[in-house]
């Protein structure tokens, strides 16, 4: 029997190598994987508690289709702007985009 | 009496309307307009004084005071209210003869020696504005419709000398002269104030229950109004516009700067000479001192100078002198126990604004034929100008106090007034008395006999003026003649009641004396073609000449308190201070508040990462912070 | 509908006009029209007051009017005029109308120029109309704002700076009017925004007073030119084109005096006997000042600006002396500086327009060249100098009577040294006149110069008439204010 705690511990190793992914690396693509990493945690987190929590109930497998539903939207968008920053600019790197800040 | 409103509406139209119109009008017409309206307020004004004078006394034994008009202007609430009206008692009716007649012949002489000027509609426009304020003042109710008047004549003073506004000089003496008096009115300003908040009305004559706990303020009061006076009349040291407002035309010059407005000081402190001699004799006395060291000055000064129109303002500074001491003297209200000054004042202000009107435009007539002010220019014009040397002998004479002419008359009561008070005051003014004369026929002299400059007659011969400003110094000098021998004080005196005039002859013949003496020294020195006398005794005295001739450097004095010490040690450092400090603390906050949104907008420094690094921190933070609590 | 409501209504239906016009005939045809029927209306107002008043209304505020906009914070839409709001409401009439004629020869965006003109009217007259704390804060707000572009777009020198200086410097006194007014509301118990409602309920406790006093009277004393928050004042006129500095020296300035007799004093009595000393001595300072900065200063514009911050100075000392006197002569001396500044603002830009200077070591002359305008212009300083017969006079001499009437020492010294500005008054006025009127032309280029168009002469004719009547009749105008001052001063001192 696979404990809950197990999963959860998996999830958080996710979502922090996913924070730390975001904040530290430099290429946008790079960034947007560390996002899909942190989302993805969510969807185990939602799964388990569904699981373990409220086995006769499906509101948790529901939204985690949801928000893999939203996340490849999200990408899809993320991409397509990457890609135009990538046109107008050359590269993706982050530190390059600072034309917006103000 | 009711159409002595006329008397003020008349003028007043017609400064509107030649002013309105403006260039509109023909020169001619607007000269004519002026001199015809200034004419029927002249006539107005003798039947208002015969018939006032003709109604006769009332049972006091006095001439009643009569208002018959006097409307609210402007209320102050409190009981303080400012009436503007009519007065006629004996003086203002007398000021009223004085200034009609005396604008009115510098109405027509001005068409003589105004003609061709550019600006003539306006000079007569300005000469009615003064008309019509000269007269409010002397026929104000109270002191307040005075105070308006006094403005009022203060700025057409103004406007009239700077007539010839191109002329640095003229511009610049016309600032000084409103500047001058206007510092003297700020002390008028005040003795109202005060005299109105304790006597709880601007009446000339307060209720005597009033006046009880008003006892301490009231020489106060009359004091600062005397300042006020003291600057239209220039007394010494406020003088100094005067001689300066020469600047303007020769027959402004006579009307206002001779015969009428400088007087306004003197008829202020007639006008409150009840509540002087009742309540604060010491004042008065003082102005006597101040009039009677004015009177020296100027006489010392009026030796010395060099422009003819410099002497006789001097000469007029020092009159004034002579008719502030005359009410200064003043020990009573009875003028057969010291109270004579009063009569003798009104006496002189009456004969002086003759001979003094008829000395300038005399003066005027001469400046007309040579084209300068200076007595070098003139000399030996008796030849040319018989009528305006024969009119202008006879205001000297009278103004140096000779018999018959007027002004022996009242100089004489003056000098008697002065004995009355104490000996040094009277033999003073004796002295001032023979030094008018010494002064006067230096000046006669000067222009009329002595060396011709030749050079300066090559071109054009001197000639009699034309007979628009004849016909006016004729009719003065007429009167001159026999001003002297009006009974006044049947009409003016201090109490009210008929007075008598005797001439004390111990008095008379030390004056008359002193008088001939001073022309005596004059013919010495002056009469003759070489002048050796007079030069040497300059050149035996330069530095007392330089420094009479230089006005004892009195202007210099203002000169430096003006511009060394109001405009750069007050004004320039004010607006520095309020460009630098005030509006620069205003400008700090802004640099400040500037400064500070540079630092916050620092961490809004773009990075999506470094965004990510706040958020979460922040949210760290607040969750250590909910744990803790 | 309220006749008072049309002086705010007409502006805004000008603003209409000036919306669908297409050409500057169109926009001026609007402008006249709309500033000729609020003339027009504000004289009617003034008989209908006049009128009322002689029929026996004796209460405080007439032709009120009022509906609720705002019920959570008891906010009404609330009018009313007194003999105060009257004159003001003339004063404004007058200048609004004088400062249509006097940019006539405006070339860049008119139509955009006229519409915030005429907002700043409806702010103007919306603020005096008001009798709601609220409702008058609103339209102070929109008398303001306007402000900022028509200098920052129309202006000329240092535009922009001076926009901002102004605006920000204003806006800050409006956070303190907006907080002093909650203050008033919340310490009155909430019940209304209504100030003669207020006043009778006289119901806010001494230590309340105490802060907020302070803060009002400084807020509406920035836009009265109050030491030290008076910088604005030469920054901004001197940017301002000729009719809004008219319309911003001449009325907006005066809302500022009439903000803080209206509110501070009327709803704050008792802080306003405890604090007056220290206003007083400001406000000395104020007039004593701005007549020396002017002395040294060399731009027409800023010369004139410092002689408005020296006799807006005496409007608040004055209100301060808290007696009926001395209120009728602020309230004198804010139509008479009203109508005499416009008047010079109006000549400035007049001359400016021609000779392209504003700077008084260039000009000299003038009087040959333009003898209308310079005429005028003399008039214009005779006026400011206290001139019996023009309007400076009467209210200078009302207000020094009433300061007078208190008996104490520090009144009357304080008195005494604002008398003094009379003379510093005269210094700087001839200086002026001298320079640059009399004496003869220096820049030949001058010398082609033309005098005052119809446009020009109407609107200086219709100042300088005003003056004089004002200040050759000055019975019936005194008389209609001292009889509103009255209830108010009454008021103030139980």
């Amino acid at each position: 029997m696979v404990h809950m705690e197990y999963y959860l511990i998996v999830s958080t190793i996710m979502m922090f190598v996913g924070i730390y992914g975001f904040l530290t690396r430099r290429n946008l693509l790079a960034m947007l994987i560390s996002v899909e990493l942190i989302l993805n945690s969510v969807d185990i987190n939602f799964v388990v508690f569904n699981r373990f929590l409220f086995p006769g109930q499906l509101e948790g497998f529901f939204f985690a289709l949801f928000a893999i539903g939203i996340s490849a939207a999200e990408t899809a968008v993320a991409i397509a702007i990457i890609i135009n920053i990538y046109r107008n600019m050359r590269n993706i790197q982050v530190k390059n985009l600072d034309k917006m800040k103000w | 009496m009711e159409y002595t409103i006329l008397i003020l509406l008349l003028p007043c139209l017609s400064f509107l309307l030649i002013g309105l119109l403006g260039t509109k009008l023909k020169p001619v017409a607007a000269g004519t307009l002026g001199t015809v309206v200034t004419g029927i307020v002249a006539l107005l004004s003798y039947w208002t004084a015969f018939s006032y004078f003709g109604a006769g006394r009332d049972g006091s034994g006095v001439y009643p005071v009569l208002t018959p008009w006097n409307a609210e202007w402007l209320p102050f609430g409190g009981g303080l209210e400012i009436d503007l009206g009519i007065l006629l008692d004996p003086i203002s009716v007398m000021m009223l003869v004085v200034i009609s007649t005396v604008s009115f012949m510098v109405h027509i002489y001005s068409f003589g020696y105004m003609k061709g000027e550019t600006g003539f509609q306006r000079y007569y426009s300005f000469l009615s504005l003064f008309t019509m304020s000269m007269l409010g003042l002397v026929a104000a109710t109270n002191i307040f419709q005075m105070y308006i008047f006094w403005e009022l004549v203060g700025v057409s003073s103004y406007l009239l000398i700077g007539f010839y506004y191109t002329r640095k000089e003229a511009i610049a003496a016309s600032k000084k002269a409103f500047i001058v008096t206007r510092f003297a009115d700020l002390g008028f300003l005040i003795g109202i104030l005060i005299y109105g908040f304790y006597t709880g009305s601007f009446s000339f004559t307060p209720d005597a229950e009033v006046i009880g706990t008003a006892k301490v303020f009231l020489p106060l009061a009359l004091g600062l109004m005397f300042i006020g006076g003291a600057g239209k009349s220039a007394m010494f040291p406020l003088h100094i516009w005067l001689p300066d407002a020469m600047e303007g035309p020769t027959p402004v010059s006579a009307l206002i700067h001779a015969a009428t407005m400088v007087v306004a000081g003197v008829y202020l402190v007639a006008r409150m000479f009840p509540l002087f001699i009742g309540y604060a004799p010491d004042v008065l006395h003082i102005t006597a001192y101040v009039g009677a060291f004015t009177a020296l000055y100027a006489a010392v000064v009026a030796c010395v100078q060099s422009d003819i129109k410099r002497v006789l303002a001097f000469s007029t500074i020092s009159q004034i002198g002579f008719m502030i001491v005359a009410l200064g003297v003043c020990t009573s209200a009875d003028p057969h126990e010291g109270g004579l000054g009063y009569m003798a004042s009104m006496f002189h202000l009456f004969t002086h604004a003759m001979f003094k009107a008829l000395l300038f435009l005399g003066a005027g007539c001469i400046i007309h034929a040579v084209h300068s002010n200076e007595m070098s220019a003139m000399g030996g014009l008796r030849k040319y100008m018989p009528i305006t040397h024969l009119t202008f002998l006879i205001a000297c004479l009278a103004i140096a106090g000779i018999w018959p002419f007027s002004g022996f008359f009242s100089k004489d009561e003056i000098l008697a007034a002065c004995f009355g008070f104490s000996p040094v005051m009277g033999w003073v003014m004796t002295f001032i008395a023979g030094l008018t004369a010494f002064y006067m026929f230096r000046l006669y002299y000067n222009i009329f006999w002595g060396k011709e400059n030749k050079e300066l007659h090559s071109g054009h011969k001197p000639h009699e003026a034309p007979l628009a400003m004849t016909i006016p110094l004729i009719f003065l000098a007429a009167v001159t003649l026999f001003a002297g021998w009006i009974p006044f004080g049947e009409f003016v005196s201090s109490d009210g009641q008929a007075y008598h005039i005797h001439i004390d002859w111990t008095v008379a013949a030390t004056s008359l004396c002193v008088a001939a003496a001073g022309i005596a020294l004059a013919t010495w020195m002056y009469a003759r073609e070489d002048r050796k006398a007079a030069d040497g005794l300059a050149a035996r005295f330069s530095g007392l000449h330089k420094a009479a001739y230089h006005r004892f450097y009195i202007d210099e004095i203002y000169q430096f308190i003006t511009h060394r010490i109001i405009f750069a040690c007050i004004s320039a450092p004010i607006a520095w201070f309020d460009r630098h400090v005030v509006d620069g603390f205003m400008n700090l906050l802004a640099w400040i508040s500037e400064k500070l949104s540079w630092l916050i907008k620092g961490m809004q420094s773009g990075y999506i990462q470094r965004y990510g690094i706040w958020f979460l921190g922040g949210a760290l933070g607040l969750t250590v912070i909910l744990l803790l609590i | 509908m309220n006749i008072l409501s049309l002086f705010p209504a007409i502006p805004l239906l000008m603003m209409l006009g000036l919306w669908i016009s297409r050409n500057t005939k169109q926009i001026h045809a609007v402008m006249v029209t709309g500033a000729s029927l609020l003339l027009g209306l504000a004289i009617a107002l003034v008989c209908i007051y006049l009128g009322m008043r002689a029929d026996g209304q004796t209460a405080e505020m007439l032709l009120t009017d009022s509906f609720m906009w705002y019920r959570p914070l008891n906010i009404e839409y609330a009018v009313g005029v007194d003999g105060i709001s009257v004159a003001m409401i003339l004063l404004s009439a007058i200048i609004v109308f004088t400062g249509t004629f006097a940019s006539w020869k405006m070339d860049t965006n008119v139509k955009e120029f006229f519409m915030w003109f005429c907002l700043l009217s409806v702010g103007v007259f919306g603020f005096f109309i008001s009798v709601d704390l609220f409702t008058m804060f609103m339209f102070y707000e929109v008398a303001l704002i306007p402000m900022y572009l028509l200098i920052g777009v129309w202006g000329t020198g240092k535009k922009e700076y001076s926009a901002m200086k102004l605006t920000l410097m204003l806006m800050g006194g409006s956070a303190l009017i907006l907080i002093g007014i909650l203050g008033i509301y919340f310490g009155s118990g909430a019940t209304t925004m209504n100030i003669t409602d207020i006043a009778q309920m006289h119901n806010i406790p001494l230590d309340m007073q105490r802060i907020w006093f302070p803060i009002i009277f400084i807020g509406f004393g920035v836009l009265g030119a109050l030491f030290p928050f008076h910088t604005w004042s030469p920054d901004g006129h001197a940017s301002a084109p000729t009719a809004v500095s008219m319309l911003h020296a001449g009325v907006l300035m005066k809302l500022g005096g009439y903000g803080c007799f209206r509110i501070a004093m009327y709803l704050l009595p008792e802080a306003a006997q405890e604090l007056s000393w220290i206003f007083i001595i400001l406000t000395t300072i104020s007039v004593v000042y701005g007549a020396f900065s002017a002395c040294v200063q060399t731009d027409l514009k800023y010369i004139n600006a410092y002689s408005s911050v020296s006799h807006c100075g005496l409007v608040l000392f004055a209100i301060l002396m808290m007696n009926s006197t001395a209120a009728t002569g602020a309230i004198l001396q804010m139509l008479s500086h009203g109508l005499m500044t416009a008047l010079f603002f109006a000549l400035i830009g007049m001359i400016y327009g021609r000779t392209h200077t504003r700077d008084i070591r260039e000009l000299s002359g003038l009087m040959k060249i333009m003898p209308f305008l310079s005429v005028c212009y003399v008039i214009a300083g005779l006026a400011n100098l206290g001139l019996p017969g023009l309007s400076g006079f009467v209210a200078e001499m009302t207000i020094f009577n009433g300061a007078f009437m208190d008996n104490d020492v520090f009144h009357r010294v304080v008195t005494v040294i604002a008398c003094t500005s009379i003379v510093i008054t005269a210094v700087y006025i001839l200086r002026l006149i001298g320079k640059i009127l009399y004496g003869t032309c220096t820049d030949p280029a001058h010398l082609k110069l033309t005098d005052a168009t119809w446009d020009e002469r109407l609107s200086v004719i219709v100042l300088i008439v005003a003056i004089a009547g004002l200040g050759l009749f000055p019975l019936w105008m005194s008389d209609m204010i001292s009889e509103s001052v009255l209830p108010v001063i009454s008021h103030i001192l139980n």
